[in-house]
């Protein structure tokens, strides 16, 4: 064997071995190069952004590496992780520091050190004040969320979930456009609250588990275990749900949403849209739905309906508006109408397509948003009532944003189509109604698209200023992300598989008490006297 | 052979690839090379496939060829996978010929364009497209393919970007078969959720299983499925989109709007004949709108001024006569005038592009005249078209094609009397309609002078297609003239024969058949009388009270597009200019009450020593009150 494959292979297997610390590293990576980032400032213009891109890049990698090992994915799932590791954190209080890696989580871990790369690229010439503490907060804010992707203690989970809102809010603050102070106050507000009413039910569950086994535990398998009664399980799954429906954002919890987009720095708009409502609709996934299925139950037409309200409601929006960064952001609404319908139609087409939808939503929203951004530099305004006939000026950024104009109305080949689609067809067997009215949206969704194709790009030419066009490198990673849909779109299959023994096991949220550390049956006393238990004071 | 049919739709793509990613790059030379080579090439691989397909048929009536698995997950199986039988060949030579032959009239015609390379990117596009809908082995990949040529129609209306207007037709476009595209995709969802398969064949041998004809889950399918044929195929009520779809390039108008993508709903029904069989009223329904469709479509092209415009109406008439077959269960029928309808209106609007360009974008019939002698070689390619359309007997192939139509009508169990006496009516129509153009735009005196003739690239094409418009017809000749039934034989294999009801001999067909060709003529006839610059009649017609109030009424389309507009335009626009947010505001409304409700607190602190002590011994008065009760 050649040398250099031969060390290859020895890297490899290394790696293999230390898989667990991989987990931490994935976290740690970015976390670390954060504060090198910030210094970096110092040495040259250009060293904060590639430490943030050599960091992106090697988490890309290592995740990649992951990926790799594609036979194992087939018996992962729900308690059953791919990778995990425990190190005990507060033992008194059943806190570990528990990470857990999945199919669902390593195709979003996949997609956030992507996006955080896109994210760089698209900051390169907006960003030129405080470069340092810009990059410095971005790897912070994706090293929380790859925490959130990771965690699978619901402590840590927190801790994670906190740790990467505060650098979101200094970037939206810090380097927003005009509105930044009001937006950026609307985002911390309305997360925050989000996060306070998660918290109580995350405290709330751990209490319960005490009471039920005598000892507090914050651990993802202990609470799956712990039966709730019928109205308490009602109440913290509402908790879980608004919690994380304002992040997804869904209505009414969206109001936070556009002003925020609008007002954040294209690099941070790219994240928020791309990553941040992921960390929601995976919070959903992971823990809402599992952990408590017989209110779920109940509660799935309520959702799928605010699914299909946030379809019809963002698209609607997204027709009236003026500005083309908002637009796009109400277009976002409308696009994760359709992962909340699926999350929660209950079969697993729909699953496997809302996750799609997550992917493809992720890809196409941070392309649009590098646009935005793109043509916000070019012309120094957002309002497409002042541009028209762009085409011909600038043919990269029209050809680009058209080809992600046509991603977003859900055309067939690309990625958005694959999960839309699942999703409608999934959605139909417990719903058709919602499913019917839901895919109105796709026409909705033509309309806003080639409404801002039209008013931006075509048309007669308002002014006889040239400008110029996407630089390369701008250019090739659009390229790079209209690959990757096309990809997708047309051999959906790495991703489909992937999280797909995570999506079986979802829809038969019934506990698989072997896979659990401490089955249910040793520790819950009767339902009785659990009831008794909670009655007392 | 069979093997390279994927290379069919692969070509055009590949043609598109390069074009898209280096046609800025390229000389003109080269974009022609790799626009036009790309479809010639697939031209001529459909040859070969086709030869070799034809060879072992019927023996092996169809050829199946799986490229890779599309979608694989949670019970859901769809294949990029290929299906070849007698239909989908038929369409795809249609598509590559004709495709080509417009390509190669491209050629001369967008040369004085600067987005040359972007028009072949885009025709190349959208026959990967088209043939990908017509090679579909599953309902996905036809969707695919479906929404595909309805992107590039869109792209390619609204080509001159520059024109707001065109923006507006395009975006129209788009948007209106949308509707009936979504239509289509319920139709999907449940036809999978309720047979759990989406491959064409097998889904309607499931659904034959699984449903009584007739029954409530077939109709809804069925209708579900026409909607997306009407959109797709502009018949009412979703037909408001192709008039305005004139606004792109001549070629588009042939290649797109006349010749292949408004026929495929016409594909699509004669696709799913097994499951519209289950659905007899969904398949008159489908008659009905053939009917409908094209005598209003028929009104409107007699009095059109601009000449595409008048041929988009004509075709809109013609797809209404196929959907008119396939209701009354003709379906080779409705087949055959697809195959005539495409070499005759892409004759007609090539020779009609011939004469825009000639006159440098003049489309207005009133300001052309006495053409004939100008362009003589475009007044004889046209004259063979508006003849073949009309259905001029014995020589023309629409003669053939619209008299099996119409034959089938008269003698379909599944029609009506009335449906044939509205088809027959149709036929007069449409002599008048098409000579109407022939005497205005070649008859007469020279209004516009042309400015030179079309090059050689541009009138092969005419030629070839001309050539054409004549033979086509001689496939299959009815049991009264030669009875040589070539293409029904061809075609028996994939789609049902027609059944007649008793008593249908010779001489009533020999009947029926003098009916039709005196109607057709005596359109022409008329058209003379009317026309014919020396008569002028239809000047005074139309100064006339009710030709006053008629003339707008059918110039617009019988005002369906006024109705859309009340109805729905208007009402979306009023929705959608409220840019303010209900929700939002209740939102912001809080922090406006926190804001005042501080105010309101903070102007207790006044200062005042005598104040506070007042506040105080009224709390004190209070609270004591309170214990006190």
């Amino acid at each position: 064997m050649p040398r250099p494959l031969l060390s290859a292979r020895l890297c490899y297997s290394a790696f293999l071995r230390c898989n667990r610390m991989v987990l931490w590293l994935l976290i740690l990576i970015p976390l670390l190069a954060a504060p090198l980032a910030w210094m970096g400032q110092q040495w040259s213009r250009h060293a904060a952004r590639w430490i943030a891109i050599g960091a992106l890049s090697i988490d890309l990698l290592l995740a990649l590496l992951l990926w790799s090992q594609d036979h194992r994915f087939q018996d992962s799932g729900h308690g059953s992780w791919l990778l995990e590791s425990q190190t005990n954190w507060i033992p008194l209080w059943g806190i570990s520091l528990h990470l857990g890696l999945d199919g669902l989580s390593l195709v979003l871990i996949l997609l956030t050190a992507f996006l955080g790369l896109i994210a760089t690229v698209a900051s390169w010439t907006e960003i030129q004040v405080r470069v340092g503490f810009f990059h410095c907060n971005v790897l912070l804010a994706l090293g929380g969320v790859i925490g959130v992707f990771l965690a699978i203690d619901l402590f840590l989970f927190f801790f994670f979930w906190e740790v990467m809102l505060v650098p979101m809010y200094l970037l939206i603050a810090i380097w927003g456009h005009e509105q930044r102070r009001h937006a950026s106050f609307k985002f911390f507000l309305f997360t925050q609250a989000g996060s306070l009413l998660l918290l109580v039910a995350i405290i709330a569950l751990a209490l319960l588990h005490q009471q039920a086994s005598g000892r507090p535990s914050f651990d993802y398998a202990d609470l799956m275990g712990l039966t709730l009664k019928n109205g308490m399980g009602w109440w913290l799954m509402l908790a879980f749900f608004i919690g994380f429906a304002v992040k997804l954002p869904a209505p009414p919890f969206h109001s936070w949403l556009p002003d925020t987009y609008t007002a954040a720095p294209t690099g941070a708009s790219v994240i928020l849209a791309g990553l941040l409502a992921k960390t929601g609709a995976y919070g959903l996934l992971r823990f809402t739905i599992p952990l408590f299925p017989d209110a779920i139950s109940e509660f799935a037409p309520i959702a799928m309906g605010l699914g299909v309200m946030g379809i019809l409601y963002g698209a609607v929006l997204a027709c009236a508006q003026t500005d083309i960064k908002r637009l796009v952001a109400y277009s976002s609404i409308s696009h994760m109408g359709f992962f909340l319908l699926g999350a929660f139609a209950g079969t697993e087409l729909a699953l496997q397509g809302a996750v799609m939808q997550l992917v493809a939503h992720g890809l196409s929203i941070g392309a649009l948003f590098m646009l935005a951004g793109a043509l916000q530099e070019r012309l120094y305004t957002r309002d497409m009532r002042q541009m028209g006939g762009l085409w011909g000026a600038i043919p990269r950024v029209a050809s680009m944003a058209l080809f992600f104009a046509l991603a977003s109305l859900g055309l067939p080949g690309l990625a958005n189509f694959i999960g839309e689609f699942l999703v409608l067809f999934g959605s139909f067997a417990s719903q058709p109604f919602l499913t019917i009215l839901a895919s109105i949206g796709m026409v909705m969704a033509a309309i806003y698209s080639l409404a801002m194709m039209q008013r931006t790009f075509f048309g007669r030419k308002r002014e006889a200023r040239i400008e110029r066009d996407l630089s390369n490198i701008a250019f090739g990673t659009l390229l790079l992300i209209a690959v990757l849909q096309v990809w997708l779109g047309l051999y959906p299959r790495p991703v489909l598989t992937t999280t797909m023994p995570v999506m079986e096991t979802l829809i038969q949220p019934a506990r698989p008490s072997s896979n659990l550390i401490h089955p249910p049956s040793e520790f819950l006393p009767s339902s009785n006297s659990f009831t008794s238990h909670v009655s007392a004071p | 052979m069979l093997r390279l049919l994927w290379l069919i739709p692969a070509l055009p793509l590949a043609g598109f690839l390069v074009l898209a990613l280096f046609g800025g790059r390229f000389s003109r030379r080269q974009i022609v090379w790799v626009g036009c080579g790309s479809v010639g090439t697939a031209a001529l691989v459909t040859a070969l496939v086709g030869a070799d397909f034809l060879r072992g048929f019927p023996d092996r009536p169809s050829y199946h060829q799986t490229l890779w698995n599309w979608i694989d997950t949670s019970g859901m199986t769809v294949g990029v996978s290929w299906y070849l039988d007698a239909l989908s060949l038929l369409m795809v030579a249609v598509i590559t010929g004709i495709g080509f032959l417009i390509h190669l009239y491209s050629v001369e015609y967008m040369s004085g364009d600067d987005g040359y390379a972007r028009f072949f990117a885009y025709m190349n596009l959208f026959l990967a497209a088209m043939l990908t809908l017509v090679l579909a082995d599953n309902l996905p990949l036809l969707y695919l393919g479906w929404e595909g040529v309805g992107l590039c129609s869109y792209l390619l209306i609204g080509f001159w970007y520059r024109e707001p207007e065109y923006g507006a037709a395009a975006q129209k476009a788009f948007i209106v078969t949308r509707i009936g595209d979504t239509a289509f995709a319920v139709g999907l969802f449940i036809l999978f959720t309720q047979l759990k398969s989406l491959s064409i064949q097998q889904v309607q041998t499931l659904a034959a299983d699984a449903w009584p004809v007739g029954s409530n889950l077939a109709v809804i399918v069925a209708v579900l499925f026409l909607a997306g044929a009407v959109g797709k195929s502009a018949q009412l009520p979703l037909q408001v989109w192709l008039p305005d779809a004139m606004a792109g390039p001549t070629p588009v108008s042939a290649l797109i709007h006349a010749a292949t993508m408004v026929t495929a709903g016409v594909y699509l029904i004669a696709r799913m004949h097994r499951l519209f069989e289950l659905a007899p009223p969904v398949l008159e329904a489908v008659a009905v709108i053939g009917l409908l469709t094209l005598l209003l479509a028929a009104c409107s092209a007699l009095v059109q001024r601009d000449i595409k415009r008048a041929l988009a109406y004509s075709t809109m008439s013609q797809i209404g006569y196929m959907f008119l077959a396939l209701g009354v269960g003709a379906w080779s029928a409705a087949l055959f005038h697809f195959l005539t309808h495409s070499c005759f209106k892409a004759l007609l609007f090539l020779a009609a592009g011939s004469v825009i360009h000639s006159l440098r974008h003049e489309q207005d019939i009133f300001r052309m005249g006495g053409l004939r002698r100008q362009l003589p070689l475009t007044f004889w390619t046209f004259l063979i078209g508006a003849a073949a359309m009309s259905g001029v007997p014995f020589i023309t192939s629409g003669f053939y094609s619209k008299d099996w139509i119409l034959w089938s009508a008269w003698s379909s169990p599944l029609s009506h009397r009335w449906i044939w006496f509205g088809a027959l009516l149709g036929t007069l129509l449409t002599g008048l309609y098409s000579f109407r153009l022939i005497f205005r735009v070649f008859f007469g005196e020279v209004r516009t002078p042309p400015s030179g003739a079309p090059g050689v690239a541009m009138l092969v094409p005419l030629v070839v297609l001309a050539f054409f418009a004549v033979t086509v017809g001689f496939l299959e000749l009815p049991r009264t003239l030669g009875d040589l039934p070539l293409f029904s034989q061809y075609l028996s294999h994939v789609l049902p024969t027609i059944e007649t009801i008793p008593g249908m001999d010779e001489s009533v067909e020999a009947h029926e058949q003098i009916a039709v060709t005196c109607s057709a003529l005596l359109g022409i006839g008329l058209a003379a009388v009317l026309f014919l610059p020396r008569a002028n009649v239809a000047d005074r017609l139309a100064g006339t009270s009710l030709g006053r109030t008629l003339l707008p009424f059918w110039q617009g389309g019988w005002g369906f597009d006024r109705m859309y507009d009340g109805l729905i335009v208007r009402p979306w626009l009023h929705l959608t200019r409220e840019s303010g947010e209900i929700i939002d505001r209740c939102y912001e409304s809080l922090v406006v009450a926190a804001e005042s409700f501080h105010g309101w607190l903070s102007r207790t602190q006044t200062g005042h020593v005598r104040w506070y002590a007042a506040t105080v011994a009224v709390g004190a008065l209070v609270l004591l009150g309170l214990f006190a009760m």
